[in-house]
């Protein structure tokens, strides 16, 4: 399949009748490979599209699940897209409709500016600012459009397919006194850059520096408080002190060599982050993948669930200033590291999924060990349950503080555990059983008042289910092969290499150049550890990814503190950041 | 008052000694009951553990923040150690085993251990980091707050045995301990104590998942080891004090001499105290401060009035 322009496709989602009788000529579809409608719209209508389809449609899309932009100079199969050299795009959701929506934008070089959409999404602030940072582009009457993730002297923009990948493509890099006092100066904390004032009336706030370097940020964060005694009267995220560029490796890597780069997204969650990765290139080049590679997928990954859960829980108590429960939870952690490692050979960052299923078949004796766990763990939680959840101290600190409603949650693009903490009931294991998981029989965990507490029992009952699917895992492991039988697996089946010289001729090219993936666009989303996690691949039949969009749920969950957090003190914000379990590299990418 | 004077030494180098071996042992017990090893590396069982620390802390360089008031500074982390040092002057550690035998023994202890909270005040003043000013400001409310308390946990006592004489205190609970007819004192003085030595779950001055460090944010070196070896000898102060007032002091049968009798229930108490920090989550700055005046006051009040009522009654 490759992209086709198409005014009128068989079966077309209702969304786009409904664009084109309201925009009519203004709206090109164009079809592609994950099937997602995606519309093109001009630019100067793009408000008035996201306003129809975020309020005025029926089931309305109520979500901005992502925005970036892709850089098309050096794109060779647009087929029947319009003309662009630089195309933003937006990623709606409806959870009513059950439907993702794309909605993309050409701009020519020579002008790449458009109209900001935050008067619509108040959540698209900090997408477009990404944008910006990224790409140059102008999102015209945004209110703070500055740099987000990198310095803010940084020269030109990473994303644009001159800016060199690799540092070895630049100058060395020194630094001069004049560099380095302007970087300094650059720094310089100006209240009234935050959006925030110096005093009112009656009092001179306190300004308070939280990070990057604190022990409850969690990595390198920062917040910047705006203080009355303790009371937090703003606060205003910083980001970009753990960005590394991951977009942009992805364009520099060959499909299969960007594997290891994804376990580094959200490093608690190990192969889970595979996931979404191999499953977009799978569907692009048109892999299916055997049942017992599926079931081993979804085997991993719930360990790796478990393992970022159990983290998380530990954490929690030890930022509302619990000191023991972290270290049990560390002993648990080791247990399932002897696991993965058994079966895998690393620990956090196995990149041990491949295209087209997994890379080796499970070890002798997995069975015995896997069932080991999964008949320890529930009694520990329940220990856990006692000490935890059930302590008075620990609930005052955390019932009622950083709440959020369902619809707020939707607003600012909150998925996963943090979304059903708030009682919607959308886990994507269930709403779109994706990879195998519609095999699987179990609970979606909810809670109702969408504050810190709630964001913990949520994840606490996601363990319990998670070892529900393991052990389904275990008890009904499908036989058969661990990589499916297709040209594009990596690395390639070798057993008929040293028989035939074309088999030994794809093997070589399989392993050196990598395989070739067909021209299409694809984006697949699974329920992450920490919420939903997409990767959008753009090939352009090359051996490497011509642009890979990282959607990470922390980033949008970051945006939202300051909503959170006002009015609340400080150790309510540490709290606050404790239950939204974030990890500095799954926002920063 | 010969004895007075041959026991400043032992006093003082047990102080500062229990200290030191109370940093390993908490880290020993707080490792064993948190399923890992603690220190266990240097010397048997990791005990040279903290000659080790020290050794460090002394060779570090004695910074001071240039943005820091000096003096205030560099005599805050003195103030802590020498308020300490002081409250053990008064604690009978035997029948007449005490550097002095004031009779206004409690009183002096109630107005050493505020010098040390003061200390505490003046280290997050004086650094003039934000971080340490906040840990301050709450290092001062809840002096407050808790000393409020302490004093009036521990008139019940004074009522029963009709001195401030710590020595006498002792002696007067040969037939009952006072943890018993005193449960109610027992028990504020204990959270009062924990607030006042700022340990976990009371460590709100400090507060590292909150405020970094706290009050001695700035602190580095040995100045940084008196804040900390002042914490400790405040665990042992108070726990003393605990034993002395609630729990028989150095009663106990004869087979053991009374001196072993009061170290070994000091020892149980601060292993209490350890397991405190281990199992208890910190409340919020304002939840501690409404649970002191909420709720320990009024206990204390009734208390002291029961007290007060039944003393009365006995000598009518």
């Amino acid at each position: 399949m490759s992209d086709l322009a198409v005014t009128e496709a068989v079966a077309q989602p209702a969304v786009i009748g409904e664009l084109g009788a309201k925009f009519g000529d203004d709206c090109q579809f164009q079809t592609t490979v994950d099937g997602i409608p995606t519309a093109w719209v001009p630019a100067d209508r793009i408000v008035d599209v996201m306003r129809f389809l975020k309020t005025e449609v029926q089931s309305p899309y109520p979500m901005l699940y992502d925005l970036s932009a892709i850089d098309e100079r050096l794109r060779q199969h647009r087929d029947g897209q319009p003309d662009s050299d630089f195309t933003v795009f937006y990623h709606l959701l409806s959870l009513e409709r059950n439907e993702d929506l794309r909605i993309k934008v050409a701009l020519p070089e020579s002008a790449a500016a458009l109209p900001s959409i935050t008067s619509v999404w108040p959540a698209a602030n900090w997408y477009e600012r990404e944008a910006f940072d990224m790409f140059g582009l102008d999102f015209e009457g945004h209110p703070n459009l500055r740099r987000i993730l990198t310095p803010p002297l940084w020269e030109g923009h990473p994303l644009r397919k001159e800016h060199p990948a690799r540092a070895t493509e630049l100058e060395p890099f020194s630094m001069s006194e004049e560099f380095q006092a302007a970087q300094q100066e650059s720094l310089r904390f100006v209240p009234e850059e935050w959006g925030m004032s110096q005093s009112t009336k009656h009092t001179d706030f306190m300004f308070l520096n939280l990070g990057p370097n604190h022990p409850s940020v969690h990595g390198a964060f920062r917040l910047a408080l705006q203080l009355d005694g303790e009371v937090v009267v703003e606060a205003v995220p910083d980001i970009g002190y753990h960005h590394r560029g991951a977009e942009k490796m992805g364009e520099r890597q060959s499909w299969h060599t960007f594997i290891p780069y994804t376990d580094r997204i959200d490093y608690l969650g190990g192969v889970m982050n595979n996931l979404p990765y191999v499953m977009a290139i799978e569907q692009l080049a048109g892999i299916e993948v055997p049942p017992r590679a599926q079931i081993i997928r979804i085997m991993l990954a719930e360990i790796f669930r478990i393992s970022s859960h159990l983290l998380f829980y530990g954490t929690f108590a030890q930022d509302v200033g619990q000191m023991s429960p972290i270290f049990y939870m560390f002993v648990d952690r080791e247990r399932l590291f002897t696991i993965i490692e058994a079966i895998t050979g690393g620990r956090m960052h196995p990149s041990w999924f491949r295209i087209g299923g997994v890379t080796q078949d499970l070890p002798e004796g997995w069975d015995v060990m896997v069932r080991d766990f999964i008949d320890y763990l529930p009694a520990r939680l329940d220990h856990y349950h006692k000490m935890t959840m059930q302590n008075g101290i620990l609930k005052r600190r955390t019932i009622g503080i950083g709440s959020y409603n369902t619809a707020e949650a939707i607003e600012w693009g909150v998925t996963g555990p943090s979304l059903r903490a708030t009682g919607s009931d959308w886990d994507l294991r269930k709403k779109r059983p994706y990879g195998g998981y519609d095999q699987f029989d179990f609970d979606v965990p909810v809670a109702h008042n969408g504050d810190c507490y709630d964001r913990c029992v949520v994840r606490v009952e996601e363990m319990r289910q998670s070892i529900r699917i393991i052990e389904q895992c275990l008890n009904n492991m499908p036989g058969g092969p661990y990589k499916a039988d297709h040209p594009a697996t990596t690395p390639p089946a070798k057993e008929r290499t040293m028989q035939d010289i074309e088999t030994l001729i794809q093997h070589f090219l399989n392993v050196s150049w990598g395989p070739v993936v067909p021209p299409g666009e694809c984006s697949v989303t699974i329920e992450a550890t920490k919420g939903w996690n997409s990767y959008y691949l753009i090939s352009d039949g090359g051996t490497g990814s011509y642009r890979t969009r990282i959607r990470t749920p922390s980033f949008p969950h970051l945006q939202m503190i300051p909503l959170i957090s006002r009015g609340f003190m400080i150790a309510d914000l540490i709290a606050i950041l404790a239950s939204i379990d974030f990890v500095m590299a799954d926002v920063d990418r | 008052m010969d004895i007075g004077l041959l026991m400043i030494a032992p006093v003082l180098l047990g102080a500062l000694v229990g200290a030191a071996l109370l940093v390993w042992w908490e880290r020993r017990l707080l490792g064993w009951w948190q399923d890992r090893l603690g220190p266990n590396r240097v010397g048997p069982f990791g005990s040279l553990q903290i000659v080790a620390d020290m050794l460090k802390l002394l060779t570090k360089d004695d910074w001071i923040p240039p943005f820091a008031d000096r003096v205030i500074f560099t005599l805050a982390p003195a103030a802590v150690v020498a308020g300490m040092l002081m409250g053990f002057v008064v604690v009978p550690f035997g029948p007449g085993l005490h550097v002095v035998d004031l009779n206004i023994g409690l009183l002096f202890f109630l107005a050493m251990t505020s010098l040390a909270v003061y200390g505490v005040l003046l280290a997050g003043l004086a650094s003039n980091n934000k971080y340490s000013l906040l840990g301050g400001l709450r290092s001062a409310a809840q002096m407050v707050t808790y000393e409020v308390f302490m004093g009036l946990s521990i008139m019940g006592v004074v009522i029963l045995t009709g001195s401030f004489n710590l020595s006498e205190i002792v002696r007067a609970q040969q037939d009952v301990w006072f943890c018993v007819p005193q449960i109610l004192g027992l028990v504020v003085f204990t959270l009062a104590g924990i607030a006042e030595a700022h340990r976990l779950p009371f460590d709100l001055p400090e507060a590292e998942h909150e405020l970094t460090a706290g009050y001695h944010t700035e602190y580095s070196g040995m100045k940084f080891g008196l804040i900390m070896i002042g914490e400790y000898m405040s665990v042992i102060l108070t726990s003393a004090i605990m034993v002395t007032l609630f729990f028989g002091g150095w009663l106990g049968p004869d087979f053991l001499p009374p001196i072993v009798w009061f170290t070994a229930k000091t020892a149980l108490i601060i292993c209490f105290f350890v397991l405190l920090r281990a199992a208890i989550p910190r409340p919020r700055y304002d939840q501690l401060m409404s649970l002191g005046w909420k709720y320990l006051l009024p206990i204390t009040l009734f208390n002291l009035l029961i007290t007060g009522a039944l003393a009365l009654r006995g000598s009518a």
